[in-house]
């Protein structure tokens, strides 16, 4: 036994937990398991919505939980619990070690201890009361409403905001010993737009982490403005004719289309299931010359950024596509058990009842030497996405997005907006055709629903130029 | 705590805050599931959750929420408090009112609820699933996405007013997606999903084989010229469809101005005299069915289209009552209670005059796009317009044969889709989200090649 006194049964937030900690990963290791890690959180959300000039959902929640990992060999079992006593902690190392069918022999892994500590929480303690209250929350959302009432064909107007704050420790049986506090707000609005039997809609989603005064600082005038001008100028549009065409995507959420095209085929969950065909192409151009494309947890207030991964890895910044050229994975701790790929910070979830696995943080393809005119002036007759509604990937690659506000190019020049359209292609077709990239590279955020939960990211890319796409349409 | 023990916890600590009325809906589970790859386990998962959701309603008679996994003593306090502050927000508007239905008898029936088979025995079912599947063909080299599991749950209702209800359940699920090969050719993937009360309730063989045909089936692929074709949407495809624009028989989304539908749409005709469809939460073949909602509105079959026309919608309590009528039994428990169908059953009416019955998918020799699953319903639907855009796996029979379709997409308009309906073939399949027949459209807009 490591600890000799052990101070608490129960696992108690914002308190010294080693000893209780160190006894079950002590427990985990004794009963034969290779490696053994504890995610604990704790949360306090709140969402608040807006339609129209009334808050009409105010809702609350909070919880805590903790999941449990037992690795043996390359295999691991996942149990998630509710109960945060030394009781049920055990229980639940109990049953993922039963679940392994774990046999104990005497060749035991060596467990030295949380000797590694590494708190990130000590600045962010602060932010639950730095967070701004319900009401100043129900005030600007409906300031923001007030402000998309621009004329009598707006029909619905809505306004939502959500804060997730999580308190987590991690610790595990190579010494990792982690608190952090994570911090997100995202604040979202929608139009709906009628005039006799047209329709059009209207969204954008503003979104930041471990900055609790950006709320405050959000212009929502400016948002409105843009949320409206897109579905006054989408209302009357035409339905897009279907066909092979160039398009130019805008940047923001833009970046979508690499978020989903290839980076979820960069994943290491994608190698292990054999389902990328970028596996064994490492140091092989896959993409343009012109694509630099990269994923990160480091940019300061940025959607997808983390101090500190799931696994309590600090996250890097990994340069997956150099010149056209793939140089890395992104991989978490299984990832790098089951193929080799060293581990980038990227082991994520969404909460204690799913097991960590490899995710996109920030993502974004670098900026290029054009400017936005460039790529419209260098086309003929195509499209124009100004904004992407959201894109899936399918098991062999192919994708799709809709766009949610278009325009067709023609000699050059913007022209009718059209409605829609869906780009569709496979990842390896598309990312060599990327042919030019622009000089305005921004961020947008995101949700990113895939094997452990839904997650924060951010997607992005400047204006860039696809030389011929498939555009679904009527 | 049990639900009796955490319905008193509520009352003493709703008691100590001076709160009079109040309602939780809360749920306990326990799931196991397992993958494998390749014959080895890959991830073995357990867990337990609770959760609880309070609402409690002030002296202003305004609503306030908190959801919560802590069932602890503390943390039922907490909650009470958390809601009761958040009730200060409550929408003066759209007051939200326990349901008159929430004491009403609601319909026992069996649950079937079975005993855990346990996670040795999940694993070794799916292994010998997995390795069937790989040696029913040549082709298929890989199941990257399997599963199997089995879950166990309890959901409770109550209020202050008396209002108790609860029923637990046992459901099981398996995937097999599998994915084939062969030379310069691009990999192909399909896959099954099965569904019983317990793991002993599933067809395991039957499993392997659609999803073994389906994938091999896709393995001689071509692409489809972009134009408007015939379409036969398969059972699970029409139901997806009907699904995701399920916002045209909803009083919330049409309160929301979100819905194709309006307060006066009701005998409105939508689509051929010969289509019906039901929302039917009980029936026998749902094995997800709940005897009531998160009001503790008693489930009900519900008509939705009788013959082509818009029939009724599914309510929550309070937009029943906006509505001047009864709730529905389709709420959710929240702030805003949500609204949503439970199992779609499409069938045929006795209206069928205008049909045309030479389309039956078994035996038509004539040229149609037949859809077998439409995919990213999240990203090429747009409810509130009506639009859809959206990939799907399908064939393209012609001139006798029938040749898997190379990524595309259909297109168009759910109003032109209900009224272009030039069949409902005669049998109807179970789906796991509901019941229809294969349904033929005339005239979609199918994005290919250009």
């Amino acid at each position: 036994m490591l600890s000799s006194q052990i101070k608490s049964n129960e696992i108690v937030f914002g308190s010294c937990n080693k000893d209780l900690l160190e006894e079950i990963i002590f427990y985990g290791i004794g009963l034969g398991a290779d490696f053994v890690e504890i995610f604990i959180e704790n949360t306090d959300n709140s969402s608040v919505l807006a339609e129209e000039d009334f808050i009409t959902s105010v809702s609350p929640s909070f919880g805590r939980g903790a999941g449990i990992r037992i690795f043996k060999e390359k295999k691991d079992g996942f149990v998630s619990t509710n109960d945060l006593t030394k009781h049920g902690l055990m229980r639940s190392v109990t049953q993922a070690i039963e679940m392994l069918d774990i046999v104990v022999n005497k060749k035991r892994e060596v467990f030295d201890g949380l000797n590694k500590y590494r708190d990130y929480s000590l600045h962010k303690k602060k932010w639950i009361n730095e967070v701004p209250s319900i009401h100043e929350i129900s005030e600007k959302l409906l300031a923001s409403t007030k402000s998309l009432k621009k004329n009598n064909k707006i029909i619905t107007r809505k306004g939502s905001y959500s804060r997730n704050l999580q308190e987590v420790i991690i610790a595990s049986s190579d010494g990792t010993y982690v608190s952090d506090i994570r911090l997100h707000q995202t604040v979202g609005l929608n139009v709906i737009a009628s005039d006799a039997q047209y329709r059009s809609s209207g969204s954008r989603r503003f979104g930041s982490s471990g900055m609790p005064n950006e709320f405050r600082l959000w212009d929502h005038e400016k948002a409105a403005n843009d949320v409206f001008e897109s579905s006054m100028n989408m209302l009357y549009a035409d339905y897009v004719d279907a066909g092979q065409m160039p398009v130019v995507l805008a940047n923001k959420f833009g970046g979508v289309i690499f978020h989903e095209a290839c980076g979820h085929l960069l994943e290491t969950t994608q190698i292990e299931r054999g389902t990328t065909p970028f596996d064994n192409k490492l140091n092989e151009k896959i993409a343009h010359e012109s694509v630099t494309a990269i994923d990160e947890g480091i940019s300061e207030g940025s959607f997808g950024s983390l101090s500190v991964d799931d696994e309590g890895m600090e996250p890097e910044k990994s340069v997956l596509i150099k010149d056209g050229i793939l140089k890395k994975f992104i991989s978490d701790r299984a990832g790098e058990l089951r193929t080799g790929h060293k581990r980038t910070g990227s082991g994520r979830r969404q909460n204690y009842s799913f097991a960590a696995a490899s995710r996109m943080r920030n993502t974004y393809i670098a900026k290029g030497e054009h400017s936005k005119e460039d790529l419209i002036n260098s086309i003929s007759d195509g499209l124009y996405c100004k904004s992407m509604g959201g894109g899936s990937v399918g098991a062999t690659g192919q994708f799709n997005f809709a766009v949610e506000e278009g325009y067709l190019i023609k000699n050059g020049k913007l022209t009718n907006p059209v409605k829609g359209a869906t780009l569709i292609g496979e990842a390896k077709e598309v990312m060599p055709k990327i042919s030019m990239c622009g000089n305005d590279l921004e961020l947008a955020p995101g949700f990113c629903g895939s094997i452990s939960g839904s997650v924060n990211v951010t997607v992005g890319q400047p204006h860039i130029k696809v030389d011929s796409i498939t555009v679904g349409g009527r | 705590m049990n639900s009796k023990e955490i319905t008193t916890q509520i009352s003493e600590a709703a008691d100590s805050l001076n709160l009079k009325k109040w309602d939780y809906g809360a749920s306990f589970s326990n799931d196991y599931s397992v993958q494998v790859d390749k014959g080895e386990a890959k991830q073995l998962k357990a867990s337990q959750k609770q959760i609880l959701t309070i609402r409690v309603w002030n002296k202003s008679n305004l609503v306030g929420i908190t959801t919560t996994s802590d069932i602890s003593q503390s943390g039922i306090k907490k909650a009470l408090n958390q809601a009761n502050i958040a009730s200060d927000f409550g929408n003066k508007n759209e007051r939200t009112e326990f349901s008159p239905l929430a004491k009403d008898p609601i319909e026992v029936k069996d649950s079937k609820k079975r005993n855990p088979v346990g996670i040795k025995k999940l694993l070794t079912l799916l292994r010998e699933a997995e390795v069937k599947l790989l040696e029913s063909h040549e082709s298929i080299k890989s199941v990257p996405y399997n599963g199997l599991s089995e879950s166990f749950y309890e959901r409770v209702y109550a209020n202050s007013n008396g209002a108790f209800r609860s029923y637990s359940k046992s459901q099981a699920a398996l995937y097999l997606y599998a994915r084939a090969e062969e030379k310069n050719k691009k990999p192909r993937s399909s896959g099954s999903v099965k569904l019983g009360y317990g793991v002993d309730d599933i067809d395991i063989e039957s499993c392997i084989k659609d999803a073994s045909n389906k994938t091999i089936s896709h393995l001689n692929y071509s692409s489809i010229k972009t134009d408007k074709y015939l379409i036969c949407f398969s059972p699970e495809s029409f139901l997806t469809i009907i699904n995701a624009f399920s916002s045209m028989f909803n009083a919330r989304s049409i309160l929301d101005g979100v819905s194709l539908s309006n307060k006066n749409s009701i005998g409105e005709k939508l689509s051929t005299e010969a289509l019906n469809i039901y929302d039917d939460g009980l029936h026998e073949k749902n094995i997800s069915s709940s005897p009531f909602d998160g009001e503790g509105t008693p489930t009900k079959r519900l008509c939705l289209i009788n013959k082509g026309r818009l029939e009724n919608f599914i309510h929550s309590e309070s937009t029943a009552r906006i509505f001047k009528t009864i709730p529905t039994g389709h709420a959710g428990l929240g702030s805003k209670v949500s609204v949503s169908p439970d199992w779609i059953v499409v069938e045929k009416s006795g209206e069928t005059s205008d049909l045309k019955t030479s389309l039956d998918h078994s035996i038509f020799e004539g040229e149609f796009v037949y859809i077998e699953e439409l995919n990213a319903i999240h990203a090429g639907v747009r409810a509130s317009q009506g639009s859809f855009s959206l990939p799907f796996d399908g064939w393209l029979y012609k001139n006798g044969k029938k040749i898997s379709v190379e990524s595309a997409t259909v297109a168009g308009d759910i109003k032109y889709l209900l009224k272009n309906i030039v069949n409902i073939e005669s049998s109807q399949e179970v789906t796991t989200s509901g019941i229809s027949p294969h349904i033929w459209v005339d005239e979609l807009s199918i994005t290919g090649d250009a």
